[in-house]
C-alpha cells in the first residue's frame, strides 16, 4: 500500500512529529511577517505544505524542516504583496529595509550598556532589523536552533549563519541603545 | 589569530558553538584584546537581557484547532478529497529558498566559510542526541543500568571521584517523586561521561552530564529521538543531557527541579 494523504498512520506520526512545534513556527512567523493574522495564514499553510510533503522527510530534525517550509511559505507572501510599506520603528515606512546592510560596530560606543527592556519593546526592535539578519537572529536567539540547523533550515552555509548572525547582534545595539538616547 | 578572524568567532565563542580547541585560542585572544573583549562583553551583555525577556509568542488556539481540523484524521473517516487541499508548490529546493534575498553578506560570508570548516565544534546536537539514546538504550537491555548502585546521594557523588575529568551534581530528588537508583560511566562521542539513574514509577531517566567548553548557560531544550525524550540545558560549564521514556512534561518537571536545587544549593 502506498502511503496516501488519507493514511491514519501516516496522519498520527505527522501529528506527534510536527504539532508539538507549533508555537515555535507560530513565534517564527510572527517575527517573518511582523503581523499576527498573516503569522496564522503561513503557519497553516506551512503545516499543509509539511503533511503533503512528509514523506520525503528524512528527520531526526523535524523543527528546522519546518522552519524551511514555513520561510517559503512567508516568502511567497512577501512576493506577492512586494512594494507594500513595512512598518517600522522609524517614521519612515520601509525605513528598516532601506537602512545599510552593514553598520560598522564602531558606531555603538564600547562599554555602553544595554538597559534591559520588556519583551514588546525587545521584540519591536528586532522587528526593525533587515531581512534576512532578522530571521538569522530570531532562528538563533528565539527558536534556539543550532549554525547548523540555522544553516539547514535557511539553506545557506554555516558561513553565512556567521555573518549574518554577527551583523544582526551589530544593528540590534545600534538600535537598542539609540532608543535609550531618545527615551532616557 | 587575528582581530579579523576573531570579529565573527567571538560570536560563535558566546554562542557555544566552538569546538574546546577553538573556545582557548579565541578565549584567548579576547583576554589579549581590549577590543575584542569589549565586543564580546557587548555581546554577552545582550544575550543576557534578550534571556530575561520571554520573546516566544504562543499560537492561538483557535489556529491550532483550524489545523488540527485540517490534518487527516487519526481514525480514518472519510478520504480528503483533492478538491479540498489547497494547491501546493514543489518542494522547497535550495535554490529558491536563497532567491530573493539581499546578498549583501557575502563577501564577508565567503571569509567566514573558509573559518567555519575548520572550527564549528563537529559534536552538533543530532549526532550527541542520537549516541545519547543509544547509550540510554544500552543501560536498559544490557542489565547494566548502574555501577554504583544506592539511593544516597553521598554514595553516589564520590563514587564519580577519579572515573571523570567532572563531578557531576548528584542530587537527590525522592521527595519530588525522582528516586535515585546510583550512577554509571558510559561513553559518549568516544569519551567516558557520567550518568546519574533516577526512576520515576517504572520509567528510568538517565541524566547525562559532561565537561563544556562554554560556560554560558544555555535554556533547556527538548527533543524527541526513536521514541524517547531528551532534555538538554548547560549551566556553569556542564551539559546535561535527561532521557527518557516519561512524557515530555514529565520530564521537564524532573529538569525544572533538579535545576532549581542545583541553584539552591550553590
Amino acid at each position: 500500500m502506498t502511503p496516501s494523504q488519507d493514511d491514519p498512520e501516516r496522519a498520527r506520526r505527522f501529528r506527534e512529529a510536527a504539532l508539538p512545534y507549533l508555537d515555535d513556527v507560530y513565534t517564527l512567523a510572527r517575527y517573518l511577517l511582523r503581523n499576527p493574522a498573516d503569522a496564522e495564514d503561513a503557519v497553516q499553510e506551512c503545516y499543509l505544505r509539511a503533511l503533503k510533503h512528509f514523506d520525503t522527510y528524512r528527520g531526526p530534525q523535524m523543527k528546522p524542516w519546518l522552519f524551511a517550509i514555513l520561510r517559503n511559505v512567508c516568502h511567497a507572501e512577501f512576493a506577492r504583496r512586494a512594494g507594500a510599506p513595512v512598518k517600522a520603528l522609524d517614521e519612515t515606512p520601509g525605513a528598516a529595509e532601506q537602512a545599510p546592510l552593514w553598520q560598522e560596530s564602531a558606531e555603538t560606543p564600547e562599554g555602553a550598556v544595554l538597559r534591559e527592556r520588556d519583551a514588546s519593546a525587545i521584540q519591536r526592535l528586532i522587528d526593525t532589523l533587515a531581512e534576512p539578519f532578522r530571521e538569522t537572529f530570531v532562528l538563533r536567539e528565539i527558536n534556539d536552533l543550532s549554525y547548523r540547523e540555522i544553516a539547514e533550515a535557511a539553506g545557506v552555509p554555516v558561513g553565512t549563519v556567521m555573518s549574518r548572525l554577527a551583523r544582526a547582534r551589530a544593528m540590534l545595539r545600534t538600535a537598542w541603545l539609540a532608543q535609550e538616547e531618545t527615551k532616557p | 589569530m587575528t582581530c579579523d578572524e576573531a570579529e565573527i568567532l567571538i560570536h560563535a565563542l558566546a554562542d557555544g558553538e566552538l569546538d574546546a580547541g577553538h573556545a582557548r585560542e579565541v578565549e584567548a585572544h579576547v583576554a589579549s584584546c581590549p577590543r575584542c573583549a569589549a565586543e564580546f562583553a557587548a555581546i554577552r551583555q545582550m544575550k543576557q537581557a534578550l534571556a530575561t525577556a520571554d520573546l516566544t509568542f504562543k499560537a492561538p488556539a483557535a489556529l491550532r484547532e483550524r489545523i488540527e481540523a485540517a490534518l487527516p484524521p487519526v481514525q480514518p473517516l472519510q478520504p480528503l478529497q483533492p478538491s479540498n487541499v489547497t494547491p501546493l508548490a514543489a518542494p522547497p529546493s535550495r535554490r529558491s529558498l536563497l532567491r530573493g534575498f539581499a546578498l549583501g553578506s557575502a563577501v564577508s560570508a565567503l571569509a567566514a566559510t573558509g573559518l567555519v570548516a575548520i572550527v564549528l565544534r563537529n559534536d552538533d546536537q543530532q549526532r550527541i542526541e542520537a549516541e545519547i539514546v543509544s547509550a540510554h538504550l544500552r543501560s536498559l537491555q544490557a542489565g547494566h543500568l548502574t555501577d554504583v548502585i544506592s539511593t544516597d546521594q553521598h554514595t553516589v557523588k564520590p563514587w564519580f571521584n577519579g572515573k571523570l575529568d567532572v563531578a557531576p551534581p548528584v542530587i537527590d530528588l525522592t521527595a519530588e517523586g525522582f528516586t535515585l537508583v546510583g550512577g554509571r560511566l558510559d561513553y559518549v562521542d568516544a569519551r567516558a561521561i557520567g550518568a546519574v539513574v533516577y526512576r520515576r514509577r517504572q520509567h528510568v531517566i538517565n541524566l547525562f552530564v559532561a565537561q563544556t567548553s562554554s560556560t554560558e548557560r544555555r535554556a533547556a531544550r527538548l527533543d524527541a529521538l526513536q521514541g524517547f525524550n531528551i532534555r538538554s540545558w548547560r549551566d556553569r560549564g556542564l551539559s546535561y543531557w535527561a532521557v527518557s521514556d516519561i512524557n515530555t512534561d514529565e520530564l521537564n518537571e524532573f529538569g525544572e527541579r533538579f535545576e532549581r536545587a542545583m541553584s539552591g544549593s550553590s
